[in-house]
């Protein structure tokens, strides 16, 4: 690890490397997951999916199942309340279509992808509910399938849904044509700029479904009372989103349901939704027994995730002094089975890092007979990027210039207006691209044949958004920390050691969790890189307000002004009196009482972040595999407040990233069957398929988060494919338009070329 | 509901007995009947590792054992490897390393490398990828794994000088 642009700091806690609290846990096998809960009583509940992708559900008989000793509940779709078309806010997603979501937990008249669920049994054990759901008849009415974009807005494509509403991941989208709505955005003048400009690079990509493959399946545990309280107990990244849409699902009320959020086993974006959730709970209130319902490895694969194959169409314009004079985008995601896929952050990602003053995107968000995509770490960015850092580095070898340099020349920087309208907040992006450049790998020389190197350029942004947190002061000058985002790799300590340095106390002082849904104000789930950086902000803001209220404190024990209290690190005094933070805290209860801030915040949302990645491969002419020989990775993280936690989001990142670029892929067959829904044949990157992964952190500061931090989550999971296929491109000479870039592709690319 | 049978084995140490269906997996056994929830469920057919265990020494994926088939055997798992709560060198390794992100493959990763030293106690980089390959995790990208286990080893040679 190499920290860079290490500027003075008096900070004592942010920065260093404490050891986490949930970690002994962890090591010793007692966290508690999702699937670790055992109630008194407890059904197991089993799905029955469609093994078909596109068909009219005819009729379902249950009556074999229900008649099965042991089996204690079954449903179907017609268990369901009816719900209408409702838009509702939903989280990360912006605006979600109830309906569109109560259908994908369980169909009502038709399926619409291999993997759809359609009927779920509760019984003693999971084998028995197992061996019930194949009980279960069901007929159906073939429909042909959709199963890629250009399939599904051919003229002649049977239109998926009878009544098609726009999605709205972040921003909607507008109607267009029935099976894809769309997102336009343009400015200049698109054909004076190609008119000016000296060479013009034209390139068409497609890009394969691929999935989040978090390690633990989804898993939720139902109990629906005998009052009608619903408690659930589940893997989520936001127990909020959970309640609220199980509620709007089931048309109970919301304070009919607390969810319990338990240790998430990987998320990355895929564990923001009910899936299971309000299959179990009507389960559960049928049989009157809880129930829990677990997704086998296959189910998480075909219902569940996945993030958008793409059609992409490339034009650049660049001329001879290295402008980027044009360039013209055509962007088509699948969203799935239901409008909303993650269209929107693919024309803000593919747009936002270069000034070109003219420029033209058109995204379609389109519906495929496949699951309803959801969010994956930098979602939309990585199928985007994959076509354009390509086509750079083709333009920069056209112009012959330093590809780096030619990045450098087109940046955008601190106050451009980006093409959605806004300005692009505080950060140093040339600094990033510099510190690639006087890095040895970027000059290290590379000797042998079939070796080539890539480089790749990327920006995201963080979102703030509605969060909370609690800290209650305790007689021994110990704190209890509450945030209310789900921990999914170590937060609960990076917003500790954030309370800690505002608090001017010792991290070791604290003890951290994330409550139930009762328990703590509402926040969004977290997803877009935003639960270190936004909730910082807010545990910050309440540690500020714990100071104030002991300050007062003081100044009553002394009886002195509380204007005359000041603090600093730990110790309040007021002339030539002084006492500690724990002192004080032992006088809490005679001075007033309990000392417990609860804060809720919204802090701002698009803070930029920049990462930029060299990498080094050896392609085998002979197999088309590419071995992967050294990989950096620079990344801008504002301030980074636990280095070891930051370097680990940015080396896992790159490493799923290289997993979808060389491998991940799902296989459908003619008649949309998902053909490889095993971890075996889903492959995702081993310990054999990756190098160390050198991570280089850059600390611009974030102005609006006291310590300047940005966050760090997402953003390296988006350079790595088109690294990849640059160096490809070095190596062997071939580009490479389809991703993943398996050995059969590159293969075949290399035999294309000769 | 088949017949259940009444099995005999050692658990991290002790002498345990369960009764189970013949079609309980290992992993079955232990985390429904037994309550030992540290081996984790992540695909249920071999290929993540999560479920990783000892059988009579031997490193297997608990979920393709039968539970029947630990009669009079010695299984060990990830709740007996600290001893008398002093942490394993490489429970330790893998804190202070941060060899971990959410933690579901964490038991595995520890059962993996722990038979991976008792065989082989001082591993290069290449090695340890190679015994690990078995393990999936979706969350560090191996780097602070391979280091944790590394660092491990050398402490262990350290304490036998």
């Amino acid at each position: 690890m190499t920290t860079m642009d290490k500027k003075a700091e008096d900070l004592r806690v942010v920065g260093t490397r404490p050891v986490r609290p949930d970690g002994a846990d962890k090591v010793t096998g007692r966290a508690r997951f999702g699937d670790d809960i055992h109630l008194n009583n407890m059904l197991h509940g089993k799905m029955l999916r469609s093994p078909h992708a596109h068909a009219v559900i005819k009729s379902i008989d249950t009556s074999k199942a229900e008649a099965m000793p042991g089996v204690r509940a079954v449903i179907c779709g017609k268990d369901f309340p009816v719900i209408e078309h409702k838009m509702v806010a939903q989280g990360e997603a912006g605006l979600a279509d109830m309906r569109d979501i109560s259908d994908n937990c369980m169909a009502k008249d038709k399926v619409l992808y291999d993997g759809h669920a359609v009927a779920a049994v509760a019984a003693d054990n999971p084998h028995v509910a197992e061996e019930a759901v194949k009980l279960i008849e069901v007929e159906y009415e073939l429909l042909p399938p959709l199963m890629n974009v250009r399939a599904s807005m051919a003229d002649d494509a049977p239109q998926v849904h009878e009544h098609s509403f726009p999605g709205a991941f972040i921003a909607p989208t507008e109607a267009h044509i029935a099976n894809a709505s769309r997102i336009h955005m343009a400015n200049g003048d698109i054909e004076k700029g190609f008119a000016e400009a000296d060479h013009i690079v034209e390139r068409e990509f497609n890009t394969e479904t691929y999935h989040q493959g978090y390690i633990e399946s989804h898993i939720t545990t139902v109990d629906w009372d005998s009052n009608d309280n619903l408690t659930l107990w589940t893997s989520t990244q936001g127990q909020f989103e959970i309640r609220d849409n199980l509620a709007d699902v089931l048309e109970i009320p919301i304070g009919n349901v607390k969810v319990i959020p338990m240790e998430v086993g990987g998320a990355f974006g895929g564990k923001d939704r009910i899936y299971l959730d309000p299959v179990a709970a009507l389960l559960s209130k049928k049989a009157a027994q809880p129930v829990k319902m677990a997704m086998r490895r296959d189910e998480v694969i075909r219902a569940t995730g996945p993030s958008p194959g793409a059609h992409i169409k490339v034009k650049m314009g660049v001329k001879a002094d290295g402008t980027i004079i044009a360039a013209d985008y055509h962007l088509a995601y699948e969203a799935g089975a239901y409008a909303g896929g993650p269209i929107f952050l693919g024309v803000v990602s593919s747009t936002s890092r270069y000034n070109i003053p003219n420029l033209q995107v058109n995204g379609f968000d389109v519906i495929v007979n496949k699951p309803k995509t959801r969010p994956y770490r930098a979602p939309g960015a990585p199928q985007a990027l994959f076509a354009v850092e390509q086509v750079i580095d083709e333009l920069a070898s056209l112009i012959d210039m330093d590809p780096v340099d030619f990045r450098i020349k087109n940046l955008t920087r601190s106050g451009d207006i980006l093409l959605p309208g806004f300005p692009l907040a505080p950060l140093d992006t040339e600094a990033l691209l510099q510190s690639v450049k006087a890095h040895p790998h970027y000059t290290a020389p590379l000797e042998g044949e079939n070796r080539g190197r890539g480089v790749s350029y990327t920006m995201w942004f963080n979102l703030g958004a509605i969060t909370s947190a609690r800290l209650s002061v305790n007689p021994d000058g110990t704190v209890h920390m509450s945030s209310s985002n789900p921990d999914m790799s170590g937060t609960r300590m990076t917003l500790a050691m954030q309370a800690a340095e505002a608090l001017g106390i010792d991290v070791a002082e604290f003890s951290a969790n994330v409550p139930d849904s009762d328990s703590i104000g509402f926040a969004m789930p977290t997803v877009g890189s935003r639960t270190t950086y936004s909730t910082g902000i807010v545990v910050i803001e309440a540690a500020a307000e714990v100071l104030a209220e002991m300050s007062k404190r003081a100044a009553m024990i002394w009886e002195v002004e509380p204007d005359s209290v000041s603090v600093a690190d730990g110790v309040f005094s007021s002339g030539d009196k002084s006492i500690t933070f724990k002192e004080l805290a032992h006088r809490m209860l005679d001075t007033g009482g309990p000392i417990t801030v609860h804060k809720t915040g919204s802090p701002q949302s698009f803070i930029p972040a920049v990462a930029a990645h060299i990498v080094d491969v050896e392609v085998d002419v002979e197999t088309g595999k590419v071995e992967i020989l050294r990989y950096t990775a620079f990344q801008d993280v504002g301030k980074a407040v636990h280095p070891d936690y930051v370097e680990g989001q940015i080396q896992g990142s790159v490493v799923q990233g290289i997993g979808m670029a060389l491998n991940e892929e799902y296989f459908y067959d003619d008649e949309g069957r998902l053909k490889n829904a095993s971890l075996l044949d889903y492959r995702m990157p081993t310990s054999l398929d990756v190098p160390m992964i050198e991570a280089v952190i850059l600390e611009s500061p974030n102005p609006a988060h006291p310590y300047g931090v940005r966050g760090c989550g997402e953003i390296s999971i988006i350079p790595p494919a088109s690294a990849l296929a640059n160096a490809i491109h070095d190596a062997v000479g071939v580009r490479m338009d389809s991703m993943p870039m398996s050995p059969h592709k590159v293969c075949a690319a290399i035999n294309n070329k000769s | 509901m088949s017949k259940r049978h009444h099995v005999t084995t050692t658990i991290n140490g002790e002498e345990s007995d369960f009764l189970c269906e013949p079609r309980q997996s290992l992993l079955e056994v232990l985390r429904d009947v037994l309550k030992l929830t540290g081996a984790k469920e992540g695909c249920n057919d071999g290929n993540c590792g999560a479920c990783s265990v000892l059988v009579d020494g031997v490193l297997v994926d608990s979920c393709c054992v039968l539970g029947v088939e630990a009669e009079g055997k010695q299984i060990d798992t990830i709740e007996g490897m600290a001893v008398n709560g002093e942490l394993h060198p490489l429970q330790k390794a893998f804190l202070e390393e941060t060899g971990m992100q959410c933690g579901i493959c964490t038991p595995g990763f520890l059962m993996s490398s722990k038979a991976l030293l008792e065989k082989n106690p001082q591993p290069d980089e290449a090695e340890i990828r190679h015994w690990l390959a078995g393990n999936l995790c979706r969350c560090t990208g191996y780097d602070k794994i391979i280091r944790a286990v590394q660092r491990a080893a050398n402490e262990m040679a350290g304490e036998k000088v």
